[in-house]
């Protein structure tokens, strides 16, 4: 019984859980129910991915309303990854958040925090389960708008500005998807992602449909954050309070890449036009002048936050380059890039939430002498950065290695060459890191007393390194699931 | 299952040598343990090796199709014997050196000692290139530490530069090469004859060789060699072990497990477009070894004679006749033993003497005869004068490059042994022959390293503390014996060959 009902529960639970925050209002009352519910949600999308690979698309129409009138919910195997990094870097997270919380905002709204959390993570997790094309802007608007809210939460004023810079782009990025839904919509007379896929076809050499993917691309390149559409991302990262950006960095921008798949390989997967050369080069460039500008500018931060913000715009340009091959290979790159990236910086971004915690600052120059103040986090940090260059034995490593491999069977030789070039600017950055905290003694005056960070804080991050380290390990898990999502994708089937 | 523990125990040994931080004797005991555990290993292993088995383990499937496994064959087995023996030398020396020259942090050194051991053993026993790549880039990582050692503005600088080499090549070209291969081949096995055979062909083959050998950076080909010069800033025993033993060799190894079992002897052999590695690896050591004259600082002249001789290896590679590969292995042996004792000698010298420059060494062996006399011992080795064992592999070498009539080999091992002698014999000269300069001060030069900051110059000294001795002494030993019983690797070189045969 219950189990026939799980793809709407993923939502719907999370969804109505948040008002609930305002009846508690303690914060960490609040923060137990939120880890719940973020537990249990867990527990469905591992149930669902279970149940897609074991008996395949699993669809759902809500209120019983057939499919393409009533709103369809859709779980294929790509959806099911999609939702289980969602809620997997949610539970990890959540009980990393009530320290951190405690330390960075302001006690009176730690109820709000936590409501808005648990919107962002419904309207996530909506966005990664829906068949409606209609229904993902809804979603697409709750994680935004709720996570606005949580950008401007944090303690430095520039939060606020940062925020608001977020809120125009974003809301720009999410008007420019709902006009080319609304174009589709025009053509076609169905908001179903499924029929979409059927009936585009038809009309796909008529001007109106082009203008529309257009409107689509440029609204989810606004979302996550392609160069050169990622100017909100550095400072919402950097000023956002730290469990937030950890929060985000591993899921916002990883589900409008899942809504930027759908739209191209679901939707318009049967059309011609996405096929021929002048948009993969657009993706290809694009992509690749991502992956270098990222990583040129994040050498130069102060601010370490920030650099690592930086290195989330290249890579984000990775996993559009594994797109832009469109073969199999490459697909699945971009797809398994998704959870590793996800993986990694999560990790990295909680290593600078516990340095925030105990030193208050993350700037380079005050995190001189770390490496013996703090073992566990610079460990951790370390292991994270390792991951990010891709050092074998780590996920950056799979993922690279599928990267280049789909390059080579494509013979682009050059594109190779450049992200392997590219990955090396990681190392230049990370490492500055490293000297200055464990070769360079702590400047006279710092707060002696600077000890490790709390256990509830050191353990997720652990999680997540240990993770990035068993995934890059024994890949084939996750390589065998993204290969088979990225062969389903490109079969065409809807 | 033997494999296994012999990789996996010294790496699992950092987790005692970390707890025992506030014990020091705890702390070497372990080290030294576990070294004496991993030998006894690895001789059993030999006894396997030997009555002609190939033990073989996969560990677990990395990627889909490409599992992490370990093949042992003829060459792995004799590196690691190399390195499992020598690490047990270095931890007796490093005990009487790090502890008489008052270094900080030992134990992050000890434990990173280990971690690089282990990965040693690992790229030695690695059973395809996706293996050996892994243990290969954990090599990397985990000596870094020990190169930035001090944590001064020098050894952050020359860690940057070791890094930034060593990881720039091996994830900017060797990865490439290694990814070329697998999309070309399907397969990244060490297979005897190689897997590129009719997969590639014309100038390709030279292009993914220089991918290859440039992208394996440890082998300091020029002109990616100047990490290892910097990497000298390294407390002694990091310098003799890694940098003479264990990093290097991994490079050459890698080089010769390239050229043997990815591309394979006869196929290269058929290729105009790898010829280039011969010539390429000649102008290095001819060139190495003129750096090395014009250098004062013995730990420095010791690194560029380290890259002149690991291009002699490579040259073996290069010739491609049988004999000659299994010079290449004999080599790899010979030099290391040499090369340590060298190492061991000039931190023996700067332990007692604070003195690091050759220019300082005038009279020095009547203080220390027994350092001076295995010095001398190494030095007759790099040359390649009977009795040491680098006679017996340049000879090997020599013969293959007349086999072939590659009279530029042939002119360059007798050209640079001319240089060798150039730039090692007067240190010998001086150390014995000539008077001791009365006041240390007029003759110290006022580029000292930062090894003297802070030290009072000991003037009037004796020998190095006993450790030191024992092991500069087992070594120099070691390089004799090889020259009289030289049957263990030598049968071990020749079934690398007799394989392919």
């Amino acid at each position: 019984m219950i189990a026939q009902h799980l793809p709407i529960l993923q939502v719907i639970v999370p969804l109505m859980a948040a008002p609930v925050c305002l009846i508690l209002k303690r914060g960490d009352l609040c923060w137990a129910w939120a880890t719940l519910v973020t537990w249990c949600s867990l527990v469905i999308s591992v149930i669902l991915l279970l149940g897609v690979l074991d008996g395949g698309t699993i669809s759902y129409e809500i209120g019983d309303w057939a499919a393409p009138w009533g709103i369809e919910y859709r779980v294929d195997l790509l959806s099911a990854f999609v939702l289980t990094i969602v809620s997997a870097i949610g539970s990890v997270t959540a009980p990393y958040m009530a320290r951190s919380v405690a330390k960075e905002v302001p006690e009176e709204r730690h109820y709000l925090f936590y409501l808005m959390y648990l919107l962002c993570f419904a309207g996530l997790l909506g966005i990664a389960i829906t068949g409606d094309a209609f229904n993902l802007f809804v979603f697409l608007e709750i994680s935004s708008l709720s996570s606005y809210v949580l950008i401007s939460l944090g303690k430095d004023r520039r939060a606020l500005t940062a925020s608001l810079r977020y809120l125009i782009m974003g809301t720009l990025g999410a008007t420019f998807y709902i006009i080319g839904v609304g174009m589709m919509y025009m053509m076609t007379g169905t908001l179903n992602l499924a029929d979409l896929a059927i009936l585009i076809p038809e009309v796909a050499d008529t001007r109106t449909i082009l203008a529309a993917l257009a409107f689509l691309t440029v609204g989810l390149c606004l979302k996550l954050a392609l160069f050169p559409l990622h100017l909100w991302l550095p400072n919402a990262y950097t000023y956002a309070p730290s469990t937030v950006t950890v929060f985000l960095a591993s899921t916002a921008t990883k589900v409008a890449i899942y809504a930027l798949i759908r739209v191209y390989f679901t939707v318009f997967g049967q059309v011609e036009i996405v096929d021929t050369a002048a948009i993969e080069l657009i993706w290809t460039v694009l992509a690749v002048v991502g992956m270098f500008v990222g990583s040129i500018i994040a050498i130069y931060q102060s601010n370490i936050k920030r650099m690592l913000a930086y290195s989330s715009v290249a890579q984000v340009g990775y996993i559009i380059l594994g797109l832009s091959f469109v073969s199999t290979t490459g697909v699945a790159a971009g797809i398994v890039h998704v959870f590793n990236h996800a993986l990694m910086k999560g990790a990295l971004f909680m290593a600078m939430g516990c340095i925030f915690y105990s030193i208050g600052s993350s700037q380079l120059k005050d995190m001189a002498g770390l490496g013996k103040k703090m073992p566990f986090t610079m460990a951790a940090f370390i292991g994270g950065g390792l991951s990010l260059i891709g050092v074998p034995l780590t996920v950056g490593f799979v993922s690279k290695w599928y990267l280049i491999q789909a390059a080579l069977d494509e013979g682009m030789w050059f594109i190779a060459v450049l992200i392997l070039a590219s990955s090396l600017l990681a190392v230049i950055y990370i490492w500055r890191v490293v000297e200055v905290a464990y070769f360079s003694p702590s400047a006279p005056g710092t707060d002696a007393a600077v000890c490790e960070a709390p256990l509830s804080m050191l353990v997720p991050m652990w999680i997540l390194v240990a993770g990035s380290v068993y995934f890059g390990v024994d890949a084939t898990t996750t390589m065998d699931i993204a290969l088979d999502a990225a062969d389903f994708l490109l079969g065409g089937q809807p | 299952m033997m494999i296994l523990v012999a990789i996996g125990l010294p790496l699992v040994a950092v987790i005692p040598i970390l707890l025992a931080d506030d014990f020091p004797n705890l702390r070497e005991g372990i080290s030294l343990a576990t070294g004496l555990i991993v030998l006894t290993l690895i001789v059993q292993i030999y006894g396997a090796v030997s009555a002609g088995e190939m033990p073989t383990v996969d560990v677990i499937e990395m990627l889909p199709g490409l599992s992490i496994t370990f093949a042992i064959d003829p060459l792995g087995m004799l590196f690691a014997g190399i390195a499992s023996f020598l690490w047990i030398v270095t931890t007796i020396y490093a005990i009487g050196y790090m502890r008489g020259h008052h270094e900080e942090n030992q134990t992050r050194f000890y434990a990173c000692f280990a971690i690089a051991i282990g990965s040693a053993i690992g790229v030695a026993f690695a059973g395809n290139m996706l293996t050996l790549f892994v243990f290969y880039e954990i090599l990397t990582i985990s000596t870094f530490p020990l190169v930035t050692h001090h944590g001064t503005e020098k050894a952050k600088k020359a860690g940057r530069t070791y890094l930034g080499i060593l990881l720039g090549t091996s994830i900017g070209l060797q990865l490439f090469a290694i990814l070329w291969t697998w999309v070309a081949t399907g397969t990244l096995d060490f297979r005897e004859g190689g897997i590129l055979e009719g997969n590639i062909q014309g100038p390709m083959v030279g292009i993914l060789l220089a991918l290859y050998v440039y992208g394996i950076g440890k082998a300091a080909l020029m002109p990616f060699h100047r990490w290892l010069p910097a990497a000298m800033v390294a407390p002694t025993p990091v310098s003799a072990l890694l940098h003479a033993v264990a990093v290097v060799k991994a490079g050459v190894f890698t080089v010769v497990k390239v050229v043997v079992y990815i591309f394979g002897v006869d196929f290269l052999a058929d290729q105009s477009s790898s010829d280039w590695l011969l010539y390429m690896a000649g102008f290095t050591v001819v060139v190495a070894s003129v750096i090395a004259m014009r250098q004062d600082n013995l730990k420095r002249r010791l690194a560029y004679s380290t890259i002149s001789q690991l291009s002699y290896v490579i040259i073996a590679a290069a010739i491609l006749s049988p004999i000659s590969i299994v010079g290449a292995a004999m080599h790899i042996a010979a030099h290391a033993f040499g090369k340590i004792t060298l190492f061991f000698a000039a931190g023996s010298i700067l332990v007692a003497s604070h003195k690091t420059n050759v220019s300082q060494l005038d009279g020095i062996g009547r203080r220390m005869p027994w350092t001076m006399v295995a010095f001398a011992i190494g030095a007759l080795s790099m040359i390649g004068l009977p009795p040491t064992a680098g006679f017996i592999s340049k000879w090997y070498i020599l013969q293959g490059a007349l086999d072939r009539d590659l009279m530029f080999a042939v002119a360059v091992i007798i050209g640079s042994t001319l240089l060798n002698a150039a730039y090692f014999l007067p240190i010998v000269y001086a150390a014995f022959f000539r008077a001791e300069a009365s006041l240390s001060h007029s003759t110290h030069p006022a580029t000292g390293s930062h090894d003297d900051a802070g030290h009072h110059h000991a003037v009037d000294h004796g020998e190095a503390p006993v450790a030191i001795v024992i092991a500069l002494c087992i070594t120099a030993g070691m390089t004799i014996a090889l020259f009289f019983f030289p049957d263990v690797p030598l049968g071990l070189a020749q079934d690398l060959m007799g394989g392919w045969k």
